[in-house]
């Protein structure tokens, strides 16, 4: 030590430096005021999940099955799913049942994706929206089929990379779905039931 | 756990002549912006002197284990990120690690160098914050925080845009990491870590040469390296306190076998000693970094074998560790051959070291405790689990 202070005299050298670079350096002034700005979603930015559907009916074209294992997989158990009692075509033109309720109780979520990860029809995904805020802590938390239903468009719109695997995915399954109908020339209502694969 | 102290405090020596034996239990804690989270210190003081001091936790136990066992393994990944929560994804790692050789996964060469990549960040992040907590218990109110935290931003934004979560990453699964890196995710790091270098002289200009720092530190909460081996202090600690032992060495999970970085160890044993070391680990992270960034494979990012539904190893057990920033962080599992784990065991290194507590503190002035305890580096989330 040379100097009794010394070191304290760089170090404020250091603070002046900080102080005075935050107003010409962006690396040193970080702050994004929100909310009159926003920082641009990331690539793979996830809140809480959303239902997927095709077409225009945000109901009828939903892609879920209630095969209820992202109810089984979800580490918090907050997926609720009742099984409908009759069926209906899914995009591969095979019958299955759909949910007659999913509800999701975004309180309890928290956000890890697992849902959309272990889901074999790519019927939920993450979203990306955060201002949820709301007065009703009970019911505005608890989303059911309706408010979660988001199109596929959408879904285009905000994961463009990870949606068009997704496309890709879908397109070979049903691709498959039709020849394996074709070949045994059954009809459409009497195709296998998709395997929950791995 | 019983909040009364069962010896009577009668029985320690006074340091003073006049008014000996009077001595002041306190407790400090568990609301307390000092400790770190809701921990408590009983300490028995002589005037300004610690005579006594003992850790109280439990404040914040969440039933990590035993819920962990009541579902599948890929279920438990998000809440390992709980645990501690600066480090989500060394925590990631720690428990893929354990999964894959319950169930004899092989991790791609490119997965494996994302994780040392992430890993590394991780440690740099971790690191950067403690120094911040650490000066802010001192008394240096905001200015290093805030600088630790204006970098940290940085490497959060890259978690971000790579894993979708700035702390609850929840990236890694067993058998490699959840997705590949984004298109200009590289390019970013590489910035990241050129700007941290330069960040890290700064910040050691604002901070290794300050004579308050020093007097608040040096020879203050000396822990020796034969009472930190005795207790199994691992992690930086350890190392400040002179012990070559590092488990990226000891074990080269990983790659780590690829990279040339050296350990650094302390003299003293002292907390300047355990601030330095995690400087100095700053720097050969960022050695590390820069390597890997460069010499990263194409390839695959997951073992095709992996299977995300019913995931079912084969009944036996295994333990698993790593050289998380804070510590030896080792996941125990046993299986019995269910979806479930039958027994799943978390060692935390935050409680590890914790323990030696009382030992650095014994005879100091109140205000060094604070300071020690802000130079152990725990995370409640990990310490109560």
């Amino acid at each position: 030590m040379s100097l009794l202070g010394g070191g304290i005299l760089k170090g404020m050298f250091e603070t002046a430096r900080n102080f005075f670079g935050s107003y010409v350096s962006a690396q040193r002034l970080t702050t994004v005021p929100y909310p009159e700005e926003r920082i641009p979603a990331k690539a793979n930015a996830r809140q809480f999940p959303f239902l997927v559907y095709d077409g225009d009916d945000s109901q009828a074209g939903l892609r879920c099955v209630a095969c209820q294992i992202c109810e089984k997989e979800c580490p918090p158990k907050c997926i609720s799913i009742i099984k409908s009692r009759d069926k209906r075509q899914d995009y591969k033109g095979q019958s299955q049942f759909y949910p007659a309720t999913f509800d999701i109780d975004i309180s309890v979520c928290m956000s890890c994706q697992i849902c959309a990860e272990v889901c074999p029809f790519e019927a939920i995904k993450m979203d990306v929206e955060y201002e949820l805020s709301t007065p009703d802590r009970f019911g505005g938390l608890w989303l059911h089929k309706a408010q979660l239903a988001r199109s596929s468009r959408y879904y285009r719109q905000i994961h463009p990379q990870a949606a068009a695997d997704s496309d890709g995915f879908m397109a070979a399954e049903s691709s498959k779905a039709r020849a394996r109908v074709g070949a045994s020339a059954a009809p459409v209502g009497l195709a296998p039931q998709p395997r929950h694969a791995e | 756990m019983s909040a009364i102290l069962e010896t009577p405090v009668r029985a320690f020596e006074s340091v003073s002549g006049a008014g000996a034996g009077e001595m002041l239990e306190l407790a400090i804690g568990p609301h307390h912006p000092s400790t770190h989270g809701v921990f408590r210190m009983d300490v028995v003081l002589d005037g300004e002197r610690v005579r006594r001091l003992k850790p109280v936790f439990g404040y914040l136990h969440r039933n990590h284990e035993k819920i962990a066992e009541g579902q599948s393994y890929l279920s438990s990944m998000p809440y390992t990120d709980r645990l501690d929560y600066f480090c989500s994804l060394t925590n990631n790692w720690a428990y893929a690690l354990t999964v894959e050789k319950l169930a004899g996964l092989q991790v791609p060469e490119r997965a494996e160098y994302i994780r040392v990549i992430t890993a590394e960040l991780t440690r740099v992040q971790n690191h950067l914050c403690l120094i911040g907590f650490l000066l802010q218990d001192m008394g240096a109110s905001g200015t290093p925080l805030m600088y630790a935290f204006r970098e940290r931003e940085k490497i959060l934004d890259l978690f971000e845009s790579l894993t979708g979560a700035r702390m609850m990453c929840n990236y890694m699964r067993f058998g490699g990491c959840r997705v590949d890196l984004p298109t200009g995710w590289m390019e970013e790091a590489q910035q990241v870590v050129q700007g941290l270098a330069r960040f890290l002289d700064e910040f050691e200009a604002l901070l290794t040469g300050n004579e308050i720092l020093m007097a608040r530190t040096q020879h203050i909460g000396v822990l020796s390296s034969a009472a930190a081996v005795n207790a199994g202090v691992t992690g930086p600690m350890l190392r400040a306190s002179g012990v070559n032992y590092d488990v990226r060495k000891v074990d080269r999970y990983g790659v780590y076998d690829r990279f040339d970085f050296r350990i650094p160890l302390g003299d003293h044993g002292d907390t300047y000693d355990r601030y330095l070391i995690r400087v100095l680990e700053m720097r050969e992270s960022l050695k590390i970094l820069r390597v890997a960034l460069r010499d990263l494979p194409e390839g695959p990012v997951m073992d095709p074998k992996a299977r995300l539904r019913g995931f079912r190893p084969k009944a036996g057990e295994a333990y698993g560790r790593i050289e998380a920033p804070k510590g030896e962080l080792g996941f125990h599992l046993i299986s019995d051959g269910s979806p479930n784990p039958f027994r799943y065991r978390v060692r935390p290194p935050s409680l590890m070291n914790l323990t030696v507590l009382e030992e650095m503190c014994m005879g100091r002035m109140l205000a060094d405790v604070v300071v020690i305890l802000g130079s152990v580096d725990i995370v409640l989330g990990e310490v109560d689990r």
